[in-house]
């Protein structure tokens, strides 16, 4: 029987007992892979040379009795946004086509030290600027629940691939919900821990300060694992965080017996499918059974959440974009004349069209006489949705809430309308700005059987009350490890 | 109609700092083109900026040897444009909240001390540089080893009157990062330039007139000629009643003249935005406190205490003080021989001379100021003559021996041995009978000849004052 949809936390425990080895995970990993991706598409490159080689140094190092870390011998995917020295890190766009990084990204490197596995780099909308994966300029992922729909996005890939049994746990960045929502379609945990949590060195980055590392696995258990090894103070990167990292699977059995859990009425709203509005009511009372405090809430200034999260990241974005000229590295036009042109050329034909359009917002916002309209007041906005949260935690310890407004749209379903996949992520967005800890977790299906995500907030910094209630629900709803019907008998 | 000229300068000093501004690599000048770069130099994908703390002193310093108020809290933005000298597409830099505000640089004019304000001092990254292909190819190549180098922008108050009131703040601000030894101030190198801004208003106006910014001048001369080139280009233009143009200019060192880069609605908008991979700079005041220890006596300071403690008039002062080191040389130099004055003319004079001979600069000396201060001792007590000490400097300077050495190899010992040298008089005496009757009946002048006669029979050994002596004693007998 294929190891390929064991639970992290179980590989590990297997390969120390002898029961299984790094390389037979591996052969299956790649076995699954070859079955299922040309159909789900998750993978831009693989990597199975040199996983196979880590395989067997892991092996060899348990054949000697060797202490190994805990991700040693883990198949991991990485979403193709964070660079690895030596290999392609596209980030879903033209203009970093057949670019290879000369350096290891903080995550990277650990998860080297670790030993982990590292299968490949995952698909992705464009420079993370999406909620379907769509926008990839090499190919469209889809939804293992259903060919038909999304996986959602940016982190499509790394979702997909965690849902398919095509990667132990994946790598993904969320900036306002690109973890969460992607996890909320495919039916797996996704976990993004505090802005400054995870070391955004070589991260690639989308809007600066709100990119976040996060994490897209089968279970919260191995949310919590893989957390404990990759976060933590980096001097390479000065807005992460220098705090005391727990090991985030030592509390995850503390249950929630007296944790009080807000739910905002502003999440409730008109444009929330009734399926998933049922399953995140029946959440609730699940969470209620299982000893927690529930109380409405309002966290007011909600409705401004997704226009302050579109000027601020389209600003960031025209700025971290800007290095993509064609000049040092990736693509080039070959049909510029004259180093303007160049630059016209390279960036136009280079770049898919939700970055340019991005890239034109916030270069508008950014610019002379509409910087104070348009991207001071939208810092000023931030401000006032991080005190929603900042008072709404003086009350509670964590927020529940649908983490996307319906299950997965079909492919192409939103393309012609940028306005309403924006609104695809009105849920995660508050949060991001707010830089939160959050996960989303399965917490039932709709009618035609596509998985609906709970999300689950925390305080900043307080990752371990958000895994511990996370691990309490999905523990009691049985809903983890989830496998989709396509993958049966995998 | 009569002008008054109002030029204001803003000042860009490199920091020599061990590393660059926002990453490990080696912050020096030169090497093969793009050897001292890395992944952050060159803004890969993914890569973050984090600030060297040590750029962030130099610019503190700079700041209170300037006299400027250190601001607790600062930030950085970054400022976007787009040439393939900046690999990010924006540069590091900080916009309204800088390092360093509100100061004040003193200089002599004339005489007579005078005073620029300080806007501001904030820290930057330096660009790339671009070297284009000879002969009109249509090739140009980028090096980055420039690319990230610490940098701080001095933004000078329009407070200056004249093209030689600019240079004479420009040296004192060189002088003043010097002594700070903050920059190395190598104009050469290009890690000292300015931009000027300059305009005319008439005589008793209060009101600025528009103004031209003159781009990246990196010699006092080009900035001299440049704005005295601006001075007659606009009063031209307003005497025939005319509009200065608000617009950037280049100056061409070749022709003397200045030409018109972009006009103020060409002017980029740089799109200034907080750096958000940098968390806000607070410098509390036990920083700033450590850097004020820190801080060594300014220039100013120094040409007073010079002519305090050593004597020396104010213009010599003045010339020793022109670079910290050279200061720094005579000061060991005095203190070693006893002797100010003597040290003062040897540094000025010969030593300056020389090593300018040699293209060599007062840092890589090869006679130290020990040494200097040695030789002028023997000069003092007798030992040597000031022209055998010529001859040995030269030799010092090119085997870098040490004085003692060389003046024994060389024999310099001076004689002072009074029977040797009254048997040289006597023999010059005797070979030259003509000379030593003239002598006798009254012509002074031709003791000198004799005198002549003996250096060279005792090669040049003789002390000449014995010398002399012992001539008119042996003549009388």
């Amino acid at each position: 029987m294929s190891t390929c949809f064991l639970p992290a936390h179980e590989i590990a425990r297997r390969l120390r007992q002898g029961e299984l080895t790094a390389v037979q995970t591996a052969e299956d990993l790649f076995e699954q892979i070859r079955r299922f991706d040309p159909q789900i598409k998750a993978y831009l490159s693989l990597n199975e040379e040199q996983a196979l080689r880590t395989a067997q140094e892991v092996d060899a190092a348990l054949q000697r009795g060797e202490e190994l870390p805990p991700l040693a011998g883990m198949p991991v995917g990485v979403k193709d946004v964070i660079c690895s020295k030596g290999e392609q890190v596209t980030c879903g766009s033209k203009i970093l086509e057949n670019f290879i990084s000369p350096y290891d990204a903080t995550v990277i490197r650990k998860l080297r030290e670790q030993k982990a596995l590292l299968i490949g780099k995952l698909n992705m909308d464009e420079f993370a600027m999406g909620s379907s994966t769509e926008n990839s300029a090499y190919m469209k992922t889809r939804n293992p629940w259903d060919l038909e729909r999304a996986p959602g996005g940016s982190s499509g890939g790394s979702a997909a691939a965690a849902a398919a049994g095509m990667a132990a746990v994946a790598l993904g960045s969320d900036t306002g919900g690109s973890v969460r929502q992607p996890a909320a379609f495919c039916g797996t945990v996704g976990f993004k821990p505090t802005y400054g949590r995870i070391s955004r060195f070589g991260l690639v980055a989308f809007a600066s300060s709100l990119d976040q590392i996060g994490l897209l696995t089968r279970n919260v258990r191995d949310a919590a694992l893989v957390l404990s090894s990759v976060c933590g103070n980096d001097p390479l990167d000065s807005t992460s965080a220098d705090i005391p990292v727990p090991d985030f699977t030592d509390s995850l059995q503390s249950g929630l017996e007296g944790m009080r859990v807000g739910v905002p009425r502003e999440y409730f709203i008109d444009g929330l499918d009734p399926e998933v509005e049922a399953a995140v009511q029946a959440a609730i009372q699940t969470l209620k059974n299982l000893g927690a405090q529930t109380d409405e809430l309002s966290l007011p200034h909600t409705e401004y959440g997704v226009a302050t999260y579109y000027i601020i990241a389209p600003a960031e974005a025209s700025s971290n974009l800007a290095r993509y000229d064609g000049i040092r590295y990736g693509y080039r036009s070959s049909n510029g004349g004259g180093l303007l042109d160049t630059y016209r050329k390279t960036r136009g034909e280079g770049f898919g069209d939700e970055v340019k359009r991005r890239i034109m917002i916030g270069a508008y916002a950014l610019s002379a006489g509409y910087y104070d309209a348009y991207y001071l007041k939208a810092m000023k906005a931030r401000t006032l949705v991080k005190q929603d949260f900042d008072r709404a935690f003086e009350n509670f310890d964590l927020i529940v809430s649908p983490t996307a407004p319906t299950p997965a749209f079909k492919l192409g379903e939103m393309t012609d309308d940028p306005l309403q996949m924006y609104l695809s992520d009105v849920f995660t967005i508050p949060a991001s700005l707010a830089g939160l800890p959050g996960v989303s977790i399965p917490c039932g299906f709709s009618g035609g059987g596509l998985p609906i995500g709970l999300q689950l907030l925390g305080k900043p910094f307080d990752e371990e009350s958000v895994l511990r209630a996370a691990y309490a629900f999905e523990q009691s709803a049985g809903l983890h490890d989830l496998r989709p019907p396509l993958m049966e008998g995998s | 109609m009569k002008y008054e000229t109002v030029i204001g300068l803003e000042i860009h000093a490199e920091l020599n700092t061990n590393a660059k501004l926002f990453t490990w690599t080696e912050n020096r000048f030169g090497g093969e083109p793009n050897t001292r770069i890395d992944p952050i130099t060159l803004g890969m994908p993914g890569v973050l900026p984090v600030l060297n703390k040590k750029a962030v002193d130099y610019t503190i310093l700079a700041g209170l040897a300037m006299e400027c108020a250190i601001q607790p809290y600062s930030k950085f933005d970054r400022k976007h444009y787009f040439y393939p000298d900046l690999p990010k597409g924006y540069q590091i830099s900080q916009y309204d909240l800088p390092i360093a505000k509100n100061g004040m640089v003193e200089y002599e004019l004339n005489g007579e001390t005078r005073s620029c304000r300080i806007r501001r001092i904030h820290l930057e990254e330096d660009a790339g540089k671009l070297i284009h292909a000879e002969g009109g190819a249509n090739v140009s190549w980028v090096d980055y080893n420039r690319s990230c180098v610490p940098l701080i922008e001095i933004v000078g108050e329009p407070d200056l009157r004249s093209s030689d009131e600019a240079v004479a703040y420009w040296r004192a601000v060189k002088e003043i990062l010097e002594y700070a030894e903050v920059s190395d101030c190598n104009m050469e190198e290009g890690s000292f330039r300015c931009d000027a801004n300059i305009s005319l208003r008439p005589v008793g106006s209060k009101t600025l007139g528009s103004r031209a910014e003159l781009k990246n001048m990196n010699s006092f001369k080009f900035v001299q000629t440049a704005l005295e080139y601006e001075i007659r280009r606009q009063t031209r233009i307003l005497d025939g009643g005319g509009t200065v143009d608000q617009e950037t200019r280049l100056f061409d060192p070749a022709k003397g003249t200045t030409r018109a880069m972009r006009s103020k609605e060409e002017a980029s908008d740089y799109r200034y935005f907080p750096e958000p991979d940098l968390v806000p700079l607070v410098i509390d005041d036990s920083w700033v406190e450590d850097a004020r220890g820190l801080l060594p006596e300014l220039p100013r300071a120094r040409r007073k205490r010079l002519e305090d403690e050593y004597g020396v008039n104010a213009q010599t002062a003045k010339a020793l003080t022109a670079e910290k080191a050279f200061a720094d040389y005579y000061e060991k130099t005095a203190k070693t021989c006893g002797d100010p004055t003597g040290a003062a003319n040897w540094v000025q004079g010969d030593l300056i001379g020389m090593l300018r001979a040699e293209n060599r600069s007062i840092h890589d000396s090869p006679v130290k100021p020990e040494q200097l201060g040695a030789l002028i001792k023997m000069i003092n007590d007798g030992s040597i003559s000031g022209r055998m000490a010529k001859e040995a400097l030269d030799e010092m300077m090119k085997t870098g021996k040490p004085a003692q050495q060389v003046v024994q190899e060389r024999g310099f010992i001076q004689v002072s041995d009074e029977s040797a040298i009254d048997e040289w008089a006597r023999q010059v005496i005797e070979e030259n009978p003509d000379a030593a009757e003239k002598i006798r009946a009254g012509n002074d002048r031709a003791i000198g000849f004799l005198v002549g006669q003996m250096m060279k029979l005792s090669r040049g050994k003789a002390n000449p004052k014995l010398a002399n002596a012992a001539l008119r004693k042996a003549l009388e007998d």
